[in-house]
């Protein structure tokens, strides 16, 4: 899909996804994908960066709602960092700033894991 | 695309693979009327949920069926029309998603309505026949 990309590296034994382009109810399945076969594997401690992302709707949302259950579940988190303003303003319209942890940069959030 | 005076259509089947080109084509119009980015953002977002909601609800992600997308302005407003032939949406059984209780139970969707309202100064649902629309307005 040219309009939306996922690639995953590895720091300090997190999984960090760099998404970037745009999340909406056409690619959505690949974050899913991605998602998904992470936490198949017992990777639980994740990061989304999103600093490549330039827009989501809320079937993006959708994605990190169907998981965080689970990988909570199991003592492990979600959490999402660089989003630019127009991403925020839709995670906040929504609410989800109480409910995920969200940080501006990614050291902050590995250094949320690491304690 | 047609164009009369200043109503612009696109004719669109319902899949989500048209959907960044229904958003490009909200944004092109909207851009012409001198609105911020942010508003501009906001319509693009509205448009897309609207789209995706009646590719997945109204015609239950079958594909190939029909979509109409109209925008217009004058002075005072944008409005964008989006119509379908597929199942009408019942807007008084619409209840706002508790967010919190849909992760809880590990559920999607449900928000897109939702984001609508929030996004746009004022949306109409009609339905005429065996045609629904969706008609969002922006104050300029």
């Amino acid at each position: 899909m040219k309009n939306f990309g996922i690639s995953i590296r590895e720091v300090d034994n997190i999984r960090v996804l760099d998404i970037s382009g745009e999340l909406d109810a056409h690619t959505a399945s690949q974050l899913e994908n991605s998602l998904k076969s992470l936490i198949d594997q017992n990777e639980i401690c994740i990061i989304v960066n999103c600093k490549g992302l330039d827009y989501i709707a809320s079937a993006g949302l959708g994605v990190f709602m169907a998981y965080i259950e689970d990988v909570r579940g199991m003592g492990g988190d979600i959490k999402l960092t660089n989003m630019n303003e127009r991403v925020y303003n839709v995670f906040d319209l929504l609410g989800f700033p109480t409910l995920y942890d969200i940080h501006d940069d990614e050291s902050e959030a590995l250094t949320g894991f690491n304690n | 695309m047609a164009t009369s005076n200043n109503i612009h259509s696109l004719s669109v089947e319902a899949s989500t693979s048209q959907l960044a080109k229904v958003r490009d084509f909200v944004a092109e119009h909207a851009e012409r009327l001198g609105l911020s980015e942010k508003e501009i953002g906001n319509i693009r977002l509205a448009v897309d949920e609207a789209y995706t909601n009646i590719i997945k609800h109204a015609y239950k992600n079958i594909p190939a069926k029909p979509v109409e997308i109209e925008l217009g302005s004058d002075n005072s407003q944008l409005w964008i029309s989006i119509k379908d032939e597929g199942e009408s949406f019942d807007v008084e059984a619409y209840n706002e998603p508790d967010i919190r209780e849909r992760i809880k139970n590990k559920q999607r969707g449900g928000m897109g309505v939702y984001l609508i309202r929030k996004l746009m100064d004022n949306v109409q649902y009609n339905r005429s026949g065996h045609m629904n629309e969706i008609r969002m307005i922006k104050h300029l």
